[in-house]
């Protein structure tokens, strides 16, 4: 047979359409730990970015040492210590739970962040104003700091959602039976390493690319309604600079 | 304890990974060089949004935004022909410097945004030319407002650049795990050598990105300050 020799050459992705379902049921992984990640994600750095805004000295430390620890470590030492290391103390996890703890806890430094910026964007009269109303420190957090916070952090938490379904990625390299392991592992297999890129690249970018448009999109609209100043939007963005 | 590290740093261990050490920090300087220079490139070419020139830049930048790094490590180490770049671990630089293109560009596109409009319609009503604008008002700015971003994507890198052991570049991480490896040959490898290494990797990686992490704090007070 003469077929071609290109690592682009159709029948290479004809082979891999016939194995898609190794392709979906990968997909389905890595969506499934990126949405659990998520929530861990989003529970830490609510959590840990309110208490980094708190006056008690001691609480602001706590959360500046663990927001430092994981920024400052790549993932894929994090995950691998889980997977090699953790055993050796008699804790094994699955592959499914290194992804959701390792993505969650890393990317949970970097919302604590961005809430802290958040909090700390809204003016400080708002709590004047509200404590001198009668508003405990809880209820000013509950009724008039956090839904406005909310409101302002969602372009930069959208993005972090963003990094994190590309950092589940790093399940490829502890055999996590995500997208990118079985994209790896098909690819090898069946030295075809181009079409299946291509599909699994096309995959990530379907899940990604709405998220990033629309959280460009929301951040356009409130600053153009006034809810934010562009420079303000900026400052926030920037904490999650070195993800 | 004391033997436990004596068995992992052995002088033809600690050798190793230096030498890995070295070229984690050596790829990551190297690569956000080259994607400063990439990335503003691509930066101004967006800016012609309605040129075919300005399409194909956004293309460009949001499929890589928009997709894994391991994924053009990857792509880069195993389809780049071996005529074309040699050694793999260029390959996978070339990858890993295609992808921090697109979120430098991002930088000075951001960058170039914040400058005031009034700048450019001055500088035209000087007789300046387009070109002319960019490279002595628009940029000489641009830079000075986002170094703090730019070195704070020498931490990303260096995070990122240990995403290279998946294709065995020998950068430090790929070092300790064969220093983990051949250890298993010599000793038993009990939780205490397993721990030291991890230990140690963390602390490496932490020293280094942190000291830079302040920097690029203290950075960002004095340019908030002036």
């Amino acid at each position: 047979m003469n077929r071609s020799t290109s690592p682009f050459a159709w029948w290479r992705f004809v082979k891999l359409f016939k194995d898609w379902r190794v392709f979906l049921d990968a997909l389905l992984v890595t969506v499934g730990v990126a949405l659990a990640a998520l929530a861990l994600a989003v529970a830490i750095g609510a959590v840990l970015g309110i208490i980094s805004t708190s006056r008690r000295k001691p609480l602001r430390a706590v959360t500046r040492v663990y927001v430092e620890f994981f920024q400052n470590i790549p993932l894929v030492i994090i995950a691998f210590f889980m997977f090699n290391a953790l055993p050796y103390a008699g804790i094994m996890l699955s592959t499914a739970t290194i992804g959701i703890l390792g993505v969650g806890f890393y990317h949970g430094a970097y919302v604590a962040e961005v809430v802290r910026a958040g909090i700390e964007s809204i003016p400080k009269g708002q709590f004047e104003a509200a404590h001198s109303q009668g508003f405990s420190y809880f209820s000013t957090m509950i009724h008039v700091v956090l839904p406005q916070t909310l409101t302002i952090i969602l372009p930069p938490l959208t993005n972090q959602a963003v990094n994190l379904v590309k950092n589940t990625s790093v399940l490829a390299m502890i055999s996590g039976g995500d997208l990118m392991y079985r994209t790896n592992s098909w690819a090898a297999d069946k030295a075809s390493y181009a079409p299946a890129l291509v599909v699994s690249g096309a995959l990530y970018f379907l899940l990604c690319f709405p998220l990033a448009t629309a959280a460009r999109a929301y951040e356009k609209r409130i600053i153009r309604a006034g809810l934010v100043t562009a420079a303000t939007e900026e400052k926030i963005i920037a904490v999650t600079d070195s993800e | 304890m004391l033997q436990v590290i004596a068995d992992v740093f052995t002088p033809s261990n600690t050798r190793f990974i230096l030498k890995g050490l070295a070229l984690t920090v050596f790829i990551s300087i190297g690569v956000v060089l080259v994607s400063i220079v990439f990335g503003t490139v691509l930066a101004i070419a967006r800016t012609y949004e309605k040129r075919l020139l300005g399409k194909i830049a956004a293309v460009y930048i949001e499929t890589f935004r928009n997709t894994p790094l391991l994924l053009w490590i990857i792509g880069a180490v195993f389809i780049i022909p071996r005529s074309l770049i040699g050694s793999p671990m260029m390959r996978g630089s070339f990858g890993l410097m295609l992808y921090t293109s697109s979120v430098i560009s991002e930088i000075v596109r951001g960058g170039i945004n914040s400058i005031h409009s009034g700048q450019y319609e001055a500088a035209r009503s000087q007789g300046f030319n387009f070109a002319q604008v960019l490279f002595f008002v628009v940029l000489p700015q641009t830079f000075e407002r986002i170094i703090p971003s730019l070195m704070s994507q020498i931490v990303t890198t260096i995070k990122d650049t240990s995403f290279f052991a998946q294709v065995g570049i020998a950068e430090f991480f790929w070092s300790m795990r064969n220093v983990m490896s051949s250890l298993s040959k010599n000793v038993v490898i009990t939780t205490a050598h397993v721990f030291v290494i991890y230990v140690f990797i963390a602390l490496v990686y932490f020293v280094i990105n942190f000291t830079l992490s302040c920097a690029v704090r203290a950075m960002r007070r004095r340019l908030a300050d002036a």
